[in-house]
């Protein structure tokens, strides 16, 4: 029998098809946002002794319900909001932080690690102008733990680096350099520079 | 003198196609791999508002998902109102905390203190309701919380 060779499969439509499948796909596509600001709530349990906080270290931002952003009982643009927290933040009024480079205002706070940003918010206050803010105030500590991570930085033998690269070089699995010695410089910025932002209602 | 006579020309060569598919397959294939199917359908509007200081959402923990925001058009019977939307429906305040209790049940044991709740609240809802929501993880003890935010200039969101 005389052997024929199989008919070739016609591949024209192919293209069609893939075409199908591509459409198919960009329409269902979703870019799902992973990102965004963490924080952490207070637990519900009352202590029993109630922690006295002198005024003083604390730093009110009340933004009202019609988004008006009160810091300290004046009013103020959310522009300026940031400069603010880090003058409260950094002030050094009992000049016990070596690192902080503030007024030394006796009126203002102590020391970072006793200052307290107090966010209040109203109900009738817009999601929008909320996150505005909570982002302001964690820039201005981002603003003073990068100024530090400069100067720890060049000390630990990580040259031109501020916290937030810092952190994005200890989840990056591909940084070559000793992680170990990143971490304990990332863990004393965050002890020098603690977030303290506590969210009332 | 017909041997000298020039060709004929026939305009410009046609394109090949042949790669057309290779072409194609390959964007399908992009696609394919960067589409993350959508856990729940949202029944409300969710426009998240911008930041710049975010951290990304560590996925190597387990995350839970809290919408709000006002219901989207075909769910008007709801309200104007912003609400409040677990898995796939509508829910009250005090469901909240069954929600994290059957979050939390699905999880391995050694994962449940890793436990985030990422907040997508659409940027026109108001305080109220995510201070009541914040409210019931509290009493659960969820503490772990995230403002799921897109990136952009935070003073974008005040307009």
């Amino acid at each position: 029998m005389a052997k024929r060779s199989a008919p070739e499969v016609n591949a024209g439509s192919m293209a069609d098809i893939a075409f199908l499948l591509l459409i198919f796909f960009l329409v269902t596509t979703t870019i799902e946002k992973d990102s965004g600001i963490n924080r952490k709530l207070p637990p519900i349990e009352e202590l029993e002794e109630d922690v006295v906080i002198k005024q003083k270290n604390i730093f009110t931002v009340l933004l009202n319900g019609k988004d008006q952003l009160l810091v300290e009982d004046d009013l103020m643009e959310l522009k300026d909001l940031r400069a603010a927290a880090v003058e409260f933040l950094d002030n050094n009024g009992d000049k016990s932080c070596t690192y902080c480079k503030g007024l030394k205002d006796p009126a203002s706070s102590d020391n970072p690690d006793k200052a307290i940003i107090s966010l209040k918010n109203e109900r009738e206050t817009s999601y929008a102008a909320y996150i505005s803010v909570q982002n302001e105030l964690v820039a201005a500590y981002n603003v003073l733990r990068n100024r530090r991570g400069y100067e720890l930085g060049s000390k630990e033998g990580f040259k031109d680096m501020n916290f937030v690269e810092m952190q994005k070089n200890y989840k990056d699995a591909r940084f070559v350099g000793n992680k170990v010695k990143l971490k304990a410089v990332i863990d004393q910025i965050k002890l020098e520079f603690p977030q303290k932002l506590s969210e009332v209602q | 003198m017909s041997k000298f006579k020039k060709k004929k020309d026939g305009g410009t060569p046609p394109i090949s196609t042949a790669s057309l598919p290779d072409i194609v397959f390959m964007l399908l294939f992009f696609f394919m791999v960067a589409t993350v199917m959508r856990e729940n359908s949202l029944k409300i509007q969710n426009a998240l508002p911008v930041a710049n200081q975010v951290e990304k959402l560590d996925k190597k923990n387990p995350v839970s998902y809290i919408y709000m925001g006002k219901p989207s058009s075909g769910y008007e019977k709801f309200g104007t109102e912003a609400r409040l939307q677990l898995n796939d429906q509508f829910a009250n305040l005090n469901e909240v905390g069954a929600f994290i209790s059957a979050e939390r049940a699905a999880l391995r044991e050694e994962l449940i203190p890793f436990l985030t709740v990422a907040l997508k609240v659409d940027r026109d809802a108001n305080m109220g309701i995510v201070g009541d929501v914040k409210q019931e993880l509290r009493k659960v003890n969820a503490l772990k919380i995230n403002y799921t935010t897109g990136v952009g200039d935070a003073m974008t969101n005040m307009k």
